[in-house]
């Protein structure tokens, strides 16, 4: 490893913790930088004769959203059936396992449907994209689209980035459908609620404001699994060795960003 | 750029002045095919041309399949070295009927 | 060209005192060096000489921390993005292992630059990447994907990419590099023949001396950041310098040594150098 430091181990451990922060600081002001980069070439590409293609934006809505829909049917589906199941079984302490809706709507809308997609495109499409831009990397690709006169965010970045953008609210109000209604599914089963009473009060609880606060939240977090997964794919060095490591650390840093930003979004507008 | 049309015998003559790059040869495209469109022999007079890129040499390419397509020739004039130099790297000085005049073309 | 009157008129590449930092270290320390038009220069030196770096630099991938560097009679300093964009369209480069997008096939890969940069209808593209994978001898070529060439035809293929826009520099990247002799000598040819049947000026990097000697009109020998020569291959071969000849007979070369910093870098005393 790094030659034996005979200094006093504080004064190391603090020169490590230090040089940590900094390069912690220096990846978010890169991430900030690519937000800022990115829309700049959304908005004035054209103007730099550099114009974000559609079609490159449109293959990756494929990539990112279509392609997701069965595992996060699947899913949205089993969260929503768990959420009836557990709330059933807290609030028969009570002897209100009628109220049950109340609970899987607003957690639902306000909570898991956007947790769970966004975790499923940061797993699916963040390590994806980090691995891309990382491979890229290192065959020099990246190097030849500078000399080639095409900014490599305006070709790599601005597309996956406006996707994300669409795809994560678009595919969080998907799984909010999904969810509510598997929900609705077991409470019928269970209960012998009919489906249309069931929907009839789901829709009675809902106000728009819900529905805003976990789409809202899923715009946040498209933002983020673009930023982080390009973050690490363009700081890959040494090799494949190097994508391997920033592809899982791509997965972990969005994931772990878009659960400590959903409790700090709740208690910032809840409050 | 500039192209001139006119019929010499029974033959269409579009000849070309000027360079054809990357900037002109869409026009030059569009006039080649138009002539070829007449539906009489071609002859493509190159004397006047200065510089002709890749992007002017594949308009000849497209316009001598029409051509031939329809049935018709299409044939190079006048070619410059450099020109010539460009269409055998390609071999294409194969696939073309290279003249050394507009005159011996017709 | 209007654009090279400031300059002189044979030079496409100036570079005056060119120095480059990696990190803290000093990588290039003051190169000045000239690119005429229509010549095959070849750079040459040992791996750390900093030929690559000058290479990345010729390409304005780098930025330099002091000196001046004119390409095409441009100075890279005060180009705006646009202009830059612009110079860039009249370079070409074949990277050492292709660069290929491994997501387009090897005729989506040809046609990018045009497709990003010209107005021209798709047809003519085509036909132009066509004839270019023609000129590398790939033609048909175009439907597969790079991860079905073999390492040659990757490179063929880049060379494609890099001349589709018909550049005026050319820039080869160690084009023999990895290659079987037959496959890098033909690629040898094809630079001369590139640059005889499109008039491009042609730089090349490599370690190889028997392809330098071959396709170069003059080669510029780098060692340890600096120019070591500059010249025709006839005046190379007759240069009575002892370093110069040393590195035509490929005898390794001994550092005069201090036996003192060599005990210390032994023994990590003091770290010879440690990266940020």
């Amino acid at each position: 490893m790094t030659p034996t430091d005979t200094r006093n181990p504080i004064v190391v451990t603090t020169e490590r913790v230090g040089r940590a922060a900094v390069a912690g600081i220096e990846e978010i002001g890169m991430g900030a930088m690519m937000v800022v980069e990115s829309f700049y070439w959304l908005i004035f590409g054209r103007r730099e004769k550099q114009a974000v293609r559609l079609g490159a934006i449109a293959e990756q809505c494929m990539a990112i959203g279509i392609q997701a829909v069965p595992i996060i049917a699947l899913l949205a589906a089993t969260i929503g059936m768990m959420l009836a199941i557990q709330g059933i079984h807290t609030l028969r302490i009570f002897g209100a396992e009628s109220r049950v809706t109340v609970g899987i709507s607003f957690s639902v809308v306000r909570e898991f449907a956007p947790l769970i997609t966004g975790i499923v495109i940061a797993g699916r499409s963040g390590s994806a994209l980090a691995a891309r831009i990382g491979t890229m990397k290192i065959n020099q690709e990246v190097d030849a689209l500078y000399v080639m006169g095409i900014n490599p965010v305006r070709f790599l970045v601005v597309p996956a980035m406006v996707a994300m953008l669409i795809m994560v609210p678009a595919l969080t109000l998907f799984s909010d459908f999904v969810g509510l209604f598997f929900a609705g599914v077991y409470v019928n089963l269970d209960l012998g609620i009919s489906l249309a009473a069931y929907m009839d009060q789901t829709i009675e609880l809902l106000s728009v404001d819900d529905l805003m606060h976990g789409l809202g939240k899923s715009v946040i977090f498209s933002i983020l699994i673009a930023v982080i997964g390009v973050v690490n794919g363009a700081s890959v060095q040494g090799g494949a060795e190097g994508v391997g490591k920033a592809t899982t650390r791509a997965v972990v840093q969005s994931i772990s960003a878009i659960i400590v930003t959903d409790m700090l979004f709740a208690f910032v507008v809840t409050r | 750029m500039k192209h001139e049309v006119k019929d010499v015998g029974g033959s269409v003559v579009i000849a070309f002045e000027g360079d054809v790059d990357l900037q002109t040869s869409p026009k030059a495209r569009e006039a080649l095919l138009a002539t070829v469109g007449q539906g009489k022999p071609v002859v493509v007079d190159l004397a006047k041309v200065g510089y002709i890129d890749s992007s002017g040499v594949a308009s000849l390419v497209e316009a001598l399949q029409t051509a031939k397509k329809g049935g018709q020739t299409l044939a190079l004039a006048a070619v410059s070295e450099g020109a010539l130099r460009v269409l055998k790297l390609a071999r294409l000085d194969a696939v073309f009927a290279i003249h050394g005049s507009v005159d011996d073309a017709v | 060209m209007t654009e090279t009157a400031q300059t002189s008129p044979r030079s496409v590449i100036e570079v005056r005192d060119l120095v480059t930092h990696y990190g803290d270290r000093m990588i290039l320390k003051g190169i000045s060096m000239d690119v005429h038009a229509d010549e095959v220069m070849v750079i040459m030196g040992g791996s750390g000489s900093g030929k690559s770096t000058l290479l990345r630099h010729l390409m304005a991938l780098e930025h330099h921390t002091s000196g001046t560097m004119r390409i095409l009679g441009e100075d890279i300093d005060k180009l705006s993005g646009v202009e830059l964009v612009e110079l860039r369209q009249k370079l070409g480069v074949a990277f050492q292992g292709g660069a290929l997008f491994s997501s387009m096939t090897v005729g989506e890969n040809v046609m990018l630059p045009l497709f990003e940069h010209t107005g021209l209808d798709r047809k003519t593209m085509e036909i132009m990447a066509r004839m270019k994978l023609e000129v590398v001898s790939l033609g048909g070529f175009e439907n597969l994907m790079p991860s079905e060439l073999s390492g040659g035809m990757i490179k063929r293929a880049a060379f494609a990419r890099a001349i589709v826009m018909d550049p005026k520099i050319l820039f080869c990247d160690e084009p023999s590099a990895g290659l079987d002799p037959v496959v890098a000598s033909a690629l040898d040819d094809l630079i001369l023949l590139l640059r005889d049947a499109l008039g491009m000026t042609v730089v090349v990097v490599t370690h190889e001396l028997e392809s330098a000697f071959k396709i170069a009109d003059r080669i510029t020998i780098l060692d340890r950041g600096e120019i070591l020569f500059i010249g025709t291959p006839d005046e190379l071969r007759a240069d009575p310098s002892e370093r110069i000849q040393n590195l035509l007979n490929r005898v390794a070369e001994d550092d005069t040594m201090d036996a003192d910093a060599y005990l210390n870098r032994l023994t990590g005393e003091q770290p010879a150098y440690r990266p940020l």
